[in-house]
């Protein structure tokens, strides 16, 4: 039988001045890890937010994104023809859109970030099930726009009813819409074809084509019409797709560099837990012989001593995992690499993170046990039981 | 009947041929025992005197299985224990041996139930009959009333009496004590001296002890000498030598 817990637990207690310390060291790392990573899960669940499992995205053969395509409106008329796409009683549910980056002030810090500015058709809503929450949607041919609900609150100048100047125009703000927290809720909208104009750009000319489609199931089929169509050369994406690789850059660049930084306080996390347990090994060395004589195996010394570094890590787990609770749904920014737009977005602290978080803390606390537990089983009881 | 000169017959409980120890302190090499033979019968009282560095406590060690001799033989209770590898020799510990130390060795964040109830964890028994053999072992050396209290609320003498409560819970072939009285003023040391005669007399214990205390070491049947790690027995006035008084 193993050596009862409640020596374990007992002298965590009494020694807690050391035990609080190596707690403390896990929990610092294992908040910054969980933090990180919910960072990074905020980001990329706001971008694939964004996509629709039932839409289809289309851009110029080769692009990688919105902002190195061109989509001509003839083209967007054989889209509209193809099987598959959803309609309604205005027709077919295609958006032909443009995206154009203008600066405007952040409301935190006065500096100016890049707002991604995106002009749609009027079915724009239908096609991405979006609604506006209050005043409504801009009449097309007007230079009106409709905002995303983080938009208002991020940038000065969008309240409802607002003019807003850029790109040589004056704009009036006439709408809010929610995007369900995803990529659009920090976008501009207004009529592409009002924009092109206003940025003369070509007249008749988007830059990606968003479809709605009759189903989900019905997208190969749409997809494989139109890559075999001699008159396109177009890559057919899936919405959510699309968007899921937009995140990768950024997602994966948090997460390279927040593990990093974690790996590097886990090291000193584990030197921490090393230090108190090697200290509770030679305070204890004694106790240790003790058992030993009285009968406790090598395992049971080994698995005593990893179970109380298990506790100290455990602990300092779910204190770090607790410390990072508040920041969930807390809202902060970030520039989307592949718009060079600024995008809110909330940290999402989910269950799988902090289960990491504590299986991370537990690790470091194996990391920080085993050397201390093995040389407290290796001691020579004899000479042992003769230190004070 | 204790004999040092490998003169007994093979029924007795502990049997040491021809032990030798060295260490090795940097170049030197120390002989601590060298060629020691013993045989204790089952429900002797031995003590071991001599001056310090003779290898009392090195003796005691190697008859509990703590430390392995140089070259010779150790058998208790028919096991030969010199071969064993370590984690036979733990288990062998566990059901063999009691042991009893001058700094009573518990453990401080356990209480004193919790303490004696240590060695029962490695047997089969039930918590309620380890409870029951608990509580059986602290009224014998009698803290029936201290069990929940922790070392550091009790006295010297009180901690040793924990110590030796749970030398004795699991019934142990004999007992091992190192200088049981050395930490502890003279009152204090009888008690724990009568304690260890009861478990003797009453009990039917096989008891080897090591001290320095004479007045400690007179309570045993047969006191045996160390010196430069030959075993010797003492002579003393009103004892049968190498007997029962």
């Amino acid at each position: 039988m193993a050596i009862p817990l409640n020596y374990n637990l007992n002298s965590l207690r009494v020694r807690w001045s050391s035990t609080v310390v190596a707690v403390l060291g896990i929990a610092g790392t294992v908040g910054v890890f969980v933090a990180v990573l919910a960072l990074a899960k905020g980001f990329k669940t706001t971008l694939v937010a964004s996509g629709s499992p039932g839409n289809a995205l289309l851009l110029r053969g080769g692009s990688t994104s919105e902002m190195s395509s061109a989509i001509s409106l003839d083209q967007e008329h054989i889209i509209e023809d193809a099987p598959g796409v959803a309609r309604d009683s205005s027709g077919p549910l295609v958006s032909g859109e443009v995206v154009v980056i203008a600066p405007f002030p952040l409301k935190a810090t006065g500096t100016d970030a890049n707002v991604q500015v995106r002009g749609v058709s009027p079915k724009a809503l239908a096609v991405r099930n979006i609604k506006v929450v209050s005043g409504r949607f801009f009449q097309p041919g007007l230079d009106e726009l409709v905002v995303g609900r983080n938009v208002a609150g991020t940038y000065s100048g969008f309240d409802l009813g607002n003019t807003v100047k850029f790109g040589g125009g004056t704009w009036k703000v006439v709408g809010v819409f929610d995007a369900g927290g995803s990529a659009f809720d920090s976008e501009v909208w207004a009529d592409a074809h009002v924009l092109n104009g206003v940025y003369k750009r070509p007249e008749n000319n988007f830059q990606s084509v968003t479809v709605r489609l009759t189903s989900p199931e019905a997208f190969q089929h749409f997809k494989d019409t139109l890559t075999s169509d001699p008159r396109l050369t177009l890559d057919v994406e899936r919405e959510l797709e699309y968007y899921d690789k937009q995140s990768r850059a950024l997602t994966t660049l948090i997460t390279v560099l927040g593990t990093l930084v974690a790996l590097v306080m886990g090291v000193g996390a584990v030197f921490g837990a090393l230090n108190t347990m090697y200290s509770a090994v030679a305070e204890r060395s004694r106790e240790i012989a003790t058992m030993r004589a009285l009968g406790f195996g090598t395992g049971s010394v080994v698995t005593s001593f990893v179970f109380e570094a298990l506790c100290i890590a455990f602990v300092g787990g779910l204190i770090g995992c607790l410390g990072v609770l508040p920041l969930n749904g807390m809202t902060t920014g970030a520039m989307n690499w592949q718009t060079f737009s600024h995008l809110a977005f909330a940290f999402r602290v989910t269950p799988p993170l902090l289960v990491g978080g504590i299986v991370f803390a537990l690790i470091m606390g194996v990391a920080g046990g085993v050397p201390p537990a093995v040389r407290a089983a290796r001691a020579r009881i004899a000479v042992a039981l003769r230190e004070l | 009947m204790v004999r040092v000169d490998g003169s007994g017959n093979g029924s007795s409980l502990v049997r040491v041929r021809g032990l030798d120890k060295k260490y090795q302190r940097g170049s030197e090499e120390i002989h601590v025992l060298q060629g020691l033979n013993l045989d204790v019968d089952r429900g002797d009282f031995v003590a071991f005197m001599g001056p310090s560095g003779s290898g009392k406590t090195t003796l005691l060690n190697l008859l509990g299985g703590l430390d392995l001799p140089t070259r010779g033989t150790i058998t208790v209770a028919g096991d030969e224990i010199t071969h064993l590898s370590g984690g036979k020799l733990t288990t062998w510990r566990a059901r063999h041996v009691g042991f009893i130390f001058q700094m009573y060795n518990l453990i401080p964040v356990l209480t004193a139930f919790q303490n004696v109830e240590l060695p029962l964890l490695l047997t089969r028994l039930s918590k309620s009959e380890r409870k029951q053999h608990v509580e059986t072992a602290l009224q014998v050396v009698g803290l029936g009333d201290r069990m929940h209290h922790y070392p550091r609320q009790l006295s010297g003498g009180q901690e040793q009496r924990v110590a030796i409560a749970r030398a004795i819970v699991a019934d142990p072939t004999f007992l091992l004590c190192d200088e049981p009285t050395g930490d502890l003023d003279r009152k204090s040391a009888d008690e724990i001296m009568d304690l260890i005669d009861r478990l003797v007399a009453e009990h039917g214990k096989t008891v080897l002890l090591v001290t320095h205390d004479p007045v400690a070491a007179a309570r045993a049947h047969t006191l045996l000498h160390l010196d430069k790690g030959v075993l010797v027995e003492a002579h003393r006035a009103g004892s049968t030598a190498g007997g029962r008084n």
